[in-house]
């Protein structure tokens, strides 16, 4: 399996094309009906998968309210870095919205791949490290300053106003 | 009134519409009383003059004809007292000023508009005027943020811009039970939106620490600074650039803005004392 014909946007886009076209030699295609849920948080996290179309919400569990979303994934967009990093557990529980369709790939393979080939290793964790897990604490800490930022008091409002 | 200058005398404007948006948000929809003042561009703004209250910048949602349309939060005294308007109440209306999109300039280009919260209004006649002339530009990407789906302006617009030929795309930082669309910041909206990063123009409003995240995305992607457009918000008193209370650096952002380029103002956004 190629990238060809199946867009390279997201992660598939920023890995170089060698190492894109192996990673994909791992790769099945999956479809998760509505509502599916993918995983669990602290779940084993044996697999990964990059979306190919639909949308996931990323969820965690709190005792008498049920899941929170947290933050959603879609086109393009690696589903899952707990696999690639010690202890192997996810942190977030993971429940489509809709039809998804992705590429599944085996943790276990691809561990053993990166293991073995260090320059593939090195282009997927850089990948990995900057288009999922950076990007996101960017996106988690822009959310966090425009939800709790410290207001400035008798700051003036967007209209030169004072509240 | 023919004589007076309309960036600096207002003229009387009567509400002639008014439509709650979140609870304590309205669009206003006003017409001349008498003469109309020029014609303003997408992105400029004018100085709303609550009689009585006092006068605050805002921005255009709508323009149509003589017709003036604003999306007003209640925040403080004057935007409170325009908030509360009603058909045939009356305001002072000083305008067109600053700086607009400059849509022409980015004819043959992908469009990339960005929105956060409020900032979806100035927008408005952006996305209107981009939709009235498709064969005039590429990909039309709408990307919308919202603290939670209530706080969602412009709403009863999205669909419309869909079925128009525009990529829509809506967040919320805080889903409700009933929401089944994205959940996160904007930003996270680019990957999935279609763009030639070296044939695109991007246009951004909403909160600075939204514009900020989002220009420095979009230029880390590649896309030229000169290229994206944020309209910025300091405060505004005269409109006119003679006051200084708008003052960011070299810029007076009420008269050579409210919108720049991520170029003009990445600079100045880095430095602690402006």
């Amino acid at each position: 399996m190629t990238a060809e014909g199946h867009g390279t946007r997201g992660i598939l886009g920023a890995l170089p094309p060698e190492h894109r076209d192996r990673l994909l030699g791992f790769a099945h295609d999956v479809t998760f009906p509505p509502g599916d849920r993918i995983f669990d948080e602290g779940g084993t996290a044996d697999r990964f998968w990059i979306v190919r179309a639909g949308l996931v919400a990323l969820d965690t569990y709190e005792p008498g309210r049920g899941p929170t979303v947290v933050e959603t994934l879609g086109e393009g967009e690696l589903l899952g870095w707990s696999w690639l990093f010690e202890p192997y557990r996810w942190h977030l529980g993971a429940q489509t919205r809709g039809e998804v369709q992705a590429y599944e790939f085996d943790a276990h393979q691809v561990r053993a791949a990166i293991d073995a080939d260090p320059a593939f290793g090195l282009a997927v964790t850089r990948c990995v490290a900057s288009v999922a897990i950076g990007r996101r604490l960017r996106a988690a800490r822009t959310r966090l300053l425009d939800l709790y930022g410290p207001p400035v008091r008798n700051a003036p409002t967007a209209y030169g106003e004072t509240p | 009134m023919t004589s007076a200058r309309p960036a600096l005398t207002p003229f009387p404007y009567r509400v002639v519409g008014r439509t709650e948006e979140t609870p304590d948000t309205a669009e206003i929809v006003l017409e001349p009383v008498a003469s109309a003042l020029p014609r303003f561009l997408p992105g400029q703004f004018a100085m709303v003059y609550a009689f009585g209250v006092g006068d605050i910048p805002l921005s255009l949602s709508g323009i149509g004809g003589s017709r003036l349309t604003h999306t007003v939060r209640a925040v403080g005294a004057v935007s409170g007292a325009l908030h509360r308007l009603r058909p045939g109440e009356t305001v002072g209306v000083r305008g067109p000023l600053g700086t607009g999109w400059d849509l022409p300039t980015a004819a043959g280009h992908d469009l990339v508009i960005v929105a956060g919260g409020l900032g979806l209004a100035p927008l408005r006649p952006l996305i209107r005027t981009a939709l009235a002339r498709p064969q005039g530009y590429g990909r039309l990407n709408v990307l919308i943020g919202a603290r939670t789906p209530a706080d969602l302006v412009c709403a009863r617009d999205i669909d419309g811009w869909r079925t128009a030929g525009a990529r829509v795309q809506v967040t919320v930082d805080r889903p409700d039970d009933a929401w089944q669309g994205d959940v996160g910041v904007v930003t996270t909206l680019l990957d999935r939106a279609g763009f030639d990063v070296d044939n695109a123009t991007a246009f951004l409003c909403g909160p600075e620490v939204m514009m900020r995240a989002t220009a420095r995305d979009l230029a880390h992607r590649g896309l030229a600074p000169e290229r994206i457009r944020v309209s910025l918000e300091r405060t505004m008193h005269c409109g006119t650039g003679h006051c200084g209370h708008c003052q960011l650096g070299p810029l007076l952002l009420c008269r050579d803005g409210p919108v720049v380029t991520w170029a003009q103002a990445e600079p100045l956004l880095s430095v602690r004392e402006l």
